[in-house]
C-alpha cells in the first residue's frame, strides 16, 4: 500500500525550522574540526540532549519526548545535512538503543535506563566482530550462564558511538550449540569489570563518529540485564536493523542535501566564458539529474517511514530506501566535488567532506549487497502467488 | 503575581534572504519567500518567556496581526515558551497598508481586553525599521514605556529597564503596566526544543478581527513607491595627495 509521504509534511515544517536553526547555529561552525581531529565535540553531545532530540520516541513519563518515529527520520535528515557523523549518533540512539528498551524492556529495566538515554547517557548497539559482519549471526562473543549471572568473552568490532556510550547493548551467544538462536542481547554498563574500549579507527569519513572495537574479558553480567529473552537476540537484531535501516537512508538523503545545498549557489556564481556555469545545458542537465535522484529517495525514505508508523509491512521498502539513498549519496556527492572544480577538491571546502562520509552509507547496518539480496527475496514471495 | 505579558510578535521576511524589489516598484517581493519571527520579536518573546521560568509572571500571550500564516511565528512562539497565542486576523489590502498606528491601536485593544500588566515587543521590524509600535502603544494605552532595553528587572509593581541610548546606558523605573521594547542585547533566545514544540502543538491561538476589538484599520500613509538602494559606485585610487585634494575639488567636495 502506497503512502504518499510528502503531503503528510504539515505540522512537520516547524521542526524542520528550528532543526535547521539548531544545527546550522550550534553544530555547523565544529563540524571542520571535529573531522579534523576525529572526535565528536561534547557541547554537541549536550546540546542534542537538550534539545530533546536523544529521546525522539522515549514517552514523557520516562523523560523523553514522546514524538514520533517520523520526527525521528525528519531530526536525522536535518542533521546529516550539516554533519553525518553528528546524525548517526542521533540515529543510533533513537532507532536501535531506545527502541530495544522500549521493546523488550522490563519495567525495572526501562525506569533505570530510559530517563538517562533520554537526558545525558548515550548507547551503543554491539553485533559485528571481526569475523562477523553480514553473517551477523555466527558471532562468537560468548555468554556463560552460572547460577544467576553470566560471564561475557569475545571482541565486538565497528562499535560506534563507542567513545561516549554508558551503556552497551551485546550480542552475545549463550548456546554455541543451538546456532543463532543462542544469541541473546544483554545489557551492559561501561563501568563494568573486564570491559574495554579499544583504540578508535582512524576513517575515511564519519571521522567524528567514534567506531571503536571492545574487549570482553570475564565480563560479569546479571541475569536480569537480559533484554528481552534469552536465544532471542537475532530476530531482535533482525527487527532493529529493518527499522534503523531507514534511519540510515535518511542520513544519506539529508547528507546528499546538505552537499548539493552549498553547491548550487557556487555554480551560481562561477562565470567561465562570459556566463554562469549554472547556464551551460550539459551542467543543467547532470544537476536535474541529481536533483531528481535525490527527491527519489527521499520519498523512497519518507515512505518507508510512513509504512512502519502506520504498521504496515515495511521491510523491502526500507531496504530499498537504504540501498537507493546510499547510491543517491554517492552519486550527488562525486558530482558536487566536480560541479565545485578545483575548490571542490579542496579541504577549505565542505564538500569533500561529504564525498568521504557517503561512502559508508553502502556498507554499514547491512551492506548494499545484503539489501539487494533481501529485497529480492521479497520479490520472490510476491510473484510466488 | 496574576501578572499577564502581551508578547507580539511579527512575521518577516528572513534576514538571511536576499530582498528583491518587485519589477513595477510597489514593494518588495514575498511571494514563496523564507519567512520569520522578526529577531527582536525573538528577544521579546525569550524574555517575557525568562519571567514566567522565575515565576514572576504568571502567563505569556503571543500576538501576531496578520494573514493565516501569522499563526506559524505564533507557533514558534508557543514553542520557546509561550502559554497561548492570539492571531488577529488582517489579510489583502489591510495587511498590506497595517502598520505602528494599526498595530499599536490592537494592542492597546487587545491589552485592556486581557488585563495585561507588561506588554514587550521588539524594538522594530527587520523589514520596516519602523521603531514606532512599543511607543505608540504606550501612548495610546497612556501606560510608561521603556525603550531599546537591554536589561528589565521586576520590583514588585514596578519594573527597572536599562535602555540602550546613543550616549550610553539610561536607568529608568517604570510602574506597571507598562510597555518595554527589547534591544539585541536584551537576552540570547532559546531554540524550541523538541519537548517544546510537541507541547506547543496543543496550545490554543485564538483568532480575533480587528472590528472585534473595535479597531479601524484606516491607513493614513501611501507607499508611493520602492526602489532599490543605488548600486555603490567604484571607489578610486590616488597617488599623492595633491592628487586627493584636487579630486576632491573637482567633485565638488571641498
Amino acid at each position: 500500500e502506497r503512502v504518499v509521504a510528502h503531503l503528510m509534511l504539515k505540522g512537520s515544517s516547524k521542526l524542520e525550522d528550528v532543526m535547521k536553526k539548531f544545527a546550522q547555529e550550534r553544530i555547523a561552525p565544529l563540524v571542520s574540526k571535529m573531522d579534523e581531529n576525529s572526535a565528536m565535540d561534547e557541547a554537541v553531545i549536550k546540546d542534542l540532549f537538550d534539545q530533546g532530540l536523544m529521546g525522539i520516541e522515549i514517552d514523557p513519563q520516562y523523560g523523553g519526548t514522546g514524538a514520533s518515529f517520523f520526527s525521528s527520520i525528519l531530526v536525522i535528515e536535518e542533521l546529516a545535512k550539516v554533519d553525518p557523523s553528528v546524525a548517526v549518533l542521533c540515529d543510533i540512539q533513537n532507532t536501535l538503543i531506545n527502541t530495544l528498551f522500549v521493546k523488550l524492556g522490563t519495567e525495572a529495566q526501562k525506569e533505570c535506563y530510559l530517563p538517562r538515554l533520554s537526558t545525558e547517557m548515550v548507547g551503543s548497539f554491539c553485533l559485528s566482530e571481526a569475523e562477523s559482519g553480514s553473517d551477523a549471526f555466527s558471532l562468537k562473543t560468548r555468554a556463560e550462564k552460572h547460577k544467576d549471572y553470566y560471564i561475557i568473552n569475545g571482541s565486538k568490532m565497528w562499535i560506534s558511538n563507542a567513545e561516549y556510550a554508558g551503556v552497551f547493548l551485546v550480542m552475545a551467544n549463550v548456546d554455541p550449540s543451538a546456532g543463532y538462536r543462542g544469541i541473546t542481547c544483554f545489557i551492559v554498563d561501561r563501568d563494568t569489570e573486564g570491559l574495554h574500549i579499544g583504540r578508535k579507527e582512524n576513517k575515511l569519513g564519519l571521522r567524528a563518529s567514534s567506531t571503536c572495537p571492545l574487549n570482553f574479558d570475564n565480563v560479569k553480567v546479571p541475569e536480569s540485564n537480559i533484554l528481552g529473552k534469552a536465544g532471542q537476540g537475532y530476530k531482535y537484531a533482525i527487527g532493529m536493523l529493518n527499522e534503523g535501516r531507514i534511519g540510515i537512508a535518511a542520513q544519506m538523503v539529508g547528507l546528499a542535501q546538505g552537499c548539493f545545498d552549498q553547491t548550487i549557489p557556487y555554480v551560481q556564481q562561477r562565470v567561465q566564458f562570459g556566463k554562469r556555469i549554472f547556464d551551460f545545458q550539459g551542467m543543467q542537465h547532470q544537476i536535474s539529474h541529481v536533483a531528481t535522484q535525490l527527491e527519489a529517495a527521499r520519498l523512497l525514505t519518507y515512505n518507508a517511514a510512513r509504512l512502519k508508523e502506520a504498521g504496515k509491512p515495511f521491510i523491502k521498502e526500507a531496504c530499498m530506501a537504504k540501498y537507493f539513498a546510499a547510491e543517491v549519496a554517492t552519486l550527488t556527492t562525486s558530482k558536487c566535488i566536480e560541479w565545485m572544480g578545483g575548490v571542490g577538491f579542496t579541504k577549505d571546502y565542505p564538500i569533500e567532506k561529504f564525498y568521504r562520509d557517503c561512502k559508508i552509507g553502502t556498507i554499514y547496518e547491512g551492506t548494499t549487497n545484503i539489501q539487494l539480496t533481501t529485497i529480492s527475496k521479497f520479490i520472490d514471495q510476491e510473484y510466488n502467488g | 503575581m496574576s501578572a499577564r505579558v502581551l508578547v507580539g510578535v511579527k512575521r518577516v521576511i528572513d534576514y538571511a534572504v536576499k530582498i528583491r524589489v518587485k519589477p513595477d516598484n510597489t514593494g518588495v517581493v514575498t511571494d514563496g519567500v523564507k519567512h520569520s519571527m522578526n529577531p527582536f520579536c525573538e528577544i521579546a518573546v525569550e524574555e517575557a518567556v525568562k519571567l514566567k521560568e522565575k515565576k514572576l509572571i504568571k502567563e505569556v500571550v503571543a500576538v501576531s496581526c496578520g494573514p493565516q500564516q501569522a499563526q506559524e511565528t505564533i507557533r514558534t512562539a508557543l514553542a520557546m515558551g509561550a502559554d497561548r497565542g492570539i492571531h488577529v486576523e488582517v489579510s489583502g489590502k489591510d495587511y498590506d497598508n497595517l502598520g505602528p498606528l494599526q498595530v499599536s491601536k490592537i494592542l492597546a485593544a487587545l491589552a485592556k481586553k486581557e488585563e495585561t500588566s507588561l506588554i514587550i515587543l521588539g524594538k522594530q521590524a527587520i523589514d520596516d525599521d519602523c521603531n514606532q509600535t512599543g511607543q505608540m502603544t504606550a501612548a495610546l494605552l497612556d501606560w510608561p514605556q521603556g525603550t531599546f532595553a537591554s536589561e528589565v528587572v521586576l520590583e514588585g509593581d514596578k519594573v527597572k529597564v536599562i535602555r540602550e541610548i546613543d550616549g550610553g546606558l539610561e536607568t529608568v523605573r517604570l510602574k506597571m503596566p507598562a510597555v518595554i521594547t527589547a534591544d539585541l542585547r536584551l537576552n540570547t533566545p532559546r531554540y524550541a526544543t523538541l519537548p517544546n514544540i510537541m507541547k506547543a502543538k496543543k496550545k490554543k491561538i485564538d483568532v480575533v478581527k480587528p472590528g472585534e476589538l473595535g479597531v479601524d484599520l484606516t491607513s493614513h500613509l501611501e507607499v508611493l513607491r520602492v526602489d532599490e538602494p543605488p548600486q555603490r559606485q567604484a571607489g578610486m585610487k590616488v597617488e599623492t595627495v595633491e592628487e586627493l585634494i584636487s579630486r576632491l575639488k573637482e567633485a565638488g567636495r571641498m
